[in-house]
């Protein structure tokens, strides 16, 4: 295994030297918020809050995920991986983690100065946080098989968007649900997103790499 | 053998032949069950007694939504052909059949929220039956525009069959969204373990309707199949005309 532990290195290496991709992303994250705080006003924003912390994470993490295969596919290395004697489902999940680490980490710290500028609750916060923290891998694998689909296209970004989102729809349902806080149905919710987070694990990389090699071919 | 049986219809020139005979009667039984479905649901069936005449809106919305189902588990098949064994004519019913399946969503979508404005006084509401369905339309969108964005449509084909088989998660959860969840829409009336929960006269029309919207279905799946391997033809002969 040391193939897919080489390209985790290399890709967490890769996201630190040009750290200013990781930060446009929180930056987006964090204006995003702004964007909210005006459109909804100050009154009603608390009450919403956590609901559109939860939306504007979704589509952060799907946006760092646009080119999620693509500098690999044009410079020929993922046709390497492809030929490399692990499976190709090894280095997705290597890639994947690597990516994880490097954008959906600093997005987790800067929830606390989101959930401050969108008014949430103080005690909301740990809710949250650990419904993002669950979440977020679910959302990193499915939008990656709508990276590995679109590989190549024309338009790539929004079809990748239009297939995804549908797909992300449960995993903000319950995400959302467990960032609410009610304490009869957070349970529930935090269990569902750990369920989907294991199915996603389960069957995304088997998906990513089938729809990478169709890229390939 | 399985395989060697799928195969025999994998060659297009035999599919177009059977195809060829097969489609008047499809024609004819469409027109049939239509005619006899529209009248026995308009015209021969009871109003409901709570419902009135509205439900009239049900004989055109459970088939509907019956096909968008049917027609997305099909194509789900068809795509794990068409991977598995490279089986080509999987591939072009999988092109073929995706926005036949996408206009019966619309139409359930549509005939539900016409129907749901009297009943339960709103358009739309968010339980998990009207959005697992709402999820579904989407799918099916993505499906189309993902077989179209590539200029190499092998390309397309292979991505559209790994979208199909992921959305296929969405399934069960329409089938049984009514089940796991307190929803407004109302469970399951016809396929139950105990039988039927609705009354021969209002039965009766829904089956027949549901037939005549089958027949469609495959009627119209024939025609764009046959429309599609024209047309790959009509371009394999100007390309080796271009080429010659």
């Amino acid at each position: 295994m040391t193939g897919p532990l080489a390209l985790f290195r290399r890709d967490l290496r890769l996201a630190l030297r040009h750290g200013s991709d990781a930060l446009a992303v929180v930056a987006f994250f964090a204006f995003s918020a702004v964007l909210f705080a005006f459109a909804i006003g100050p009154e009603q924003l608390g009450g919403v809050a956590a609901g559109a912390a939860w939306v504007i994470a979704l589509l952060s993490v799907l946006l760092s995920l646009d080119r999620l295969f693509q500098a690999d596919y044009e410079d020929g290395s993922l046709d390497q991986l492809a030929l490399a004697p692990a499976p190709l489902a090894a280095f997705v999940v290597a890639k994947l983690a690597a990516h994880w680490l490097a954008t959906a980490i600093p997005l987790l710290f800067a929830v606390p100065a989101i959930a401050l500028l969108l008014r949430l609750d103080h005690d909301a916060l740990g809710a949250l946080l650990v419904s993002l923290a669950l979440g977020t891998p679910t959302l990193v694998i499915l939008g990656a098989i709508g990276a590995a689909l679109t590989l190549g296209a024309r338009r790539g970004s929004v079809l990748q968007a239009l297939l995804v989102l549908p797909l992300e729809v449960p995993v903000l349902v319950f995400g959302a649900g467990a960032a609410f806080g009610d304490p009869e149905t957070i349970e529930t919710a935090v269990t569902v997103l750990g369920a989907m987070l294991m199915a996603a694990l389960a069957v995304g990389p088997a998906a990513i790499s089938a729809a990478l090699r169709a890229a390939l071919s | 053998m399985a395989t060697r049986n799928l195969h025999r219809f994998a060659n297009p020139a035999r599919f177009m032949r059977l195809a060829g005979a097969a489609l008047p009667w499809c024609a004819g039984a469409t027109a049939v069950l239509f005619a006899a479905g529209l009248y026995l649901a308009i015209l021969a069936s009871p109003p409901d007694y709570q419902q009135g005449e509205t439900v009239r809106i049900m004989y055109v919305h459970v088939p509907a939504a019956w096909m968008a189902l049917f027609v997305y588990v099909s194509i789900a098949a068809a795509s794990l052909a068409a991977i598995v064994w490279r089986h080509p004519l999987a591939e072009l019913y999988a092109k073929a059949a995706s926005p036949i399946g996408a206009i019966f969503t619309l139409l359930a979508l549509v005939t539900g929220s016409l129907w749901g404005q009297p009943m339960w006084g709103t358009w739309w509401v968010w339980d998990a039956r009207l959005t697992s369905v709402l999820v579904l339309f989407f799918l099916y969108l993505g499906h189309i525009a993902l077989m179209d964005a590539f200029d190499d449509t092998a390309r397309g084909a292979r991505a559209a069959a790994i979208l199909a088989l992921v959305g296929v998660v969405n399934v069960p959860v329409i089938k049984f969204s009514v089940d796991w969840w307190h929803t407004l829409h109302q469970p399951a009336s016809v396929l139950r373990l105990d039988g039927p929960a609705i009354h021969p006269s209002m039965l009766a029309p829904l089956l027949v309707m549901a037939a005549a919207f089958t027949s469609f279905g495959a009627l119209v799946v024939i025609l764009r199949l046959e429309t599609e391997i024209a047309r790959r033809r009509a371009r394999r002969l100007a390309a080796e005309g271009a080429g010659g």
